[in-house]
């Protein structure tokens, strides 16, 4: 872990890495959807808006994965001190709510087919819900830490806080009555007919190499903005040592 | 990279904040447990026929109701849009009457929401229905195939 504290050795693996799991990622994801959208089944009972299902399923699980990168970041910064866990926790927060909203849009739409409403404040849909408010504060949060150079614990208090509506939203289904069906998929065992578990899967592994991508391109903006900073700053110090020109 | 050259009590800190990262996390997900469990009638979405039996809430109080359409049991009026089914949880059931269009999955066998009131005799007067789907998602093909073709394409899927 700590072999990637020097910013210049993460560079040199981030660089290669994120062109390399863009182009996996694309090209699963477009095979996957492609397929989903013309070639997969017609539902038994659905019939063709389960085809939503391949981009909704995926957002899902990207938006909590979002979540669970931002909580480990943050571990590792309040324990281990890491100086580019602060970085990654940031780098996640906006893909992770950008595929929340859309996990939130996309059911929305297969909603009002599948259960006759677009919106119902159910156990599932309203945690979901929490957890994309939970992204807008933890991306203000940690913003403005950074912006007045205040210390990111505390975003990091807020990331491990956060982490425990991730557990409520799985678990949503299963405590309570809820609009929502139970999961399909559980460790081994699926209730879902091969023709739509695969490009599921595929779907899934492509959506989660992009937003890897992302995250690496992400921090290694945030990277190049406090070496910019940094510069600035140093470059500031120097003329105030120095008499300027000005005054000869 | 720098670990070697950790001195004593800057790894005695470490020690000290990940304690208390384990601390606080236990701490947290404890009172979400708690909180959960205080919720756990509150937090659901509709009663179940056997609570709605049992425990019947008072006749013209806003409540859901949610659970199987039994099979056989929708009668459509001579109206045709007024409908009768029952909702079974395999416990108990409740007669529902509805007027209205139903949702494109509403079917006999299926499960169901019904937004509503009890009656005064016992029967549930629902004014929205939601379809609840389960988990399975089946191709539409399936549906021509015989019982024991059917059996076998699903155990092949949940295997």
């Amino acid at each position: 872990m700590h072999g990637f504290a020097n910013p210049k050795r993460f560079l040199t693996i981030a660089r290669p890495l994120t062109p390399a799991l863009l182009v996996l990622g694309s090209l699963l994801l477009f095979g996957s959807l492609a397929y989903g959208l013309f070639a997969a089944p017609a539902e038994r009972l659905q019939g063709e808006t389960v085809r939503i299902l391949f981009v909704h399923v995926p957002a899902a699980w990207l938006g909590m994965a979002g979540w669970s990168v931002i909580a480990m970041a943050s571990i590792a910064e309040i324990v281990w001190r890491h100086p580019l866990a602060a970085i990654a926790g940031r780098a996640a927060a906006v893909p992770g709510a950008m595929f929340t909203a859309i996990c939130l849009a996309t059911g929305s739409l297969w909603g009002r087919p599948a259960w006759g409403t677009w919106w119902e404040w159910d156990g599932r849909l309203t945690s979901m819900l929490v957890l994309l408010f939970l992204y807008f504060g933890y991306i203000a949060l940690a913003g403005a830490t950074a912006r007045e150079g205040v210390s990111s614990r505390i975003s990091a208090i807020f990331g491990i806080v956060g982490v425990i509506n991730v557990p409520v939203i799985h678990y949503s289904v299963l405590w309570w009555y809820s609009i929502h069906q139970p999961p399909s998929l559980s460790m081994g065992k699926s209730a879902m007919a091969p023709e739509f578990l695969w490009p599921l899967l595929a779907a899934t592994l492509g959506f989660s190499l992009i937003f890897s991508a992302v995250v690496l391109m992400r921090m290694r903006a945030l990277l190049a903005d406090a070496q910019a900073e940094a510069r600035l700053r140093r470059k500031a110090l120097d003329s105030d040592r120095r008499p300027t020109q000005g005054e000869w | 990279m720098t670990e070697g050259a950790t001195s004593h009590p800057l790894k005695k800190a470490k020690h000290q904040r990940l304690a208390l990262v384990v601390v606080a996390v236990v701490a947290l997900v404890a009172a979400a447990l708690i909180a959960t469990w205080a919720l756990r009638n509150q937090a659901s979405f509709f009663y179940v026929p056997s609570e709605i039996v049992s425990d019947p809430p008072p006749a013209g109080q806003a409540v859901r109701l949610g659970g199987m359409v039994e099979t056989g049991s929708l009668v459509t009026k001579p109206d045709g849009v007024t409908i009768d089914f029952v909702v079974g949880d395999g416990d108990a059931r409740v007669p529902v009457e509805y007027k209205g269009i139903v949702p494109d999955l509403f079917q006999e066998g299926s499960g169901v929401v019904a937004e509503g009131r009890m009656l005064a005799n016992g029967t549930f007067r629902a004014d929205t229905l939601l379809a609840k789907h389960d988990e399975n998602y089946i191709p539409r093909e399936l549906q021509d195939m015989t019982a024991a073709q059917k059996q076998a394409a699903i155990e092949e899927t949940t295997k």
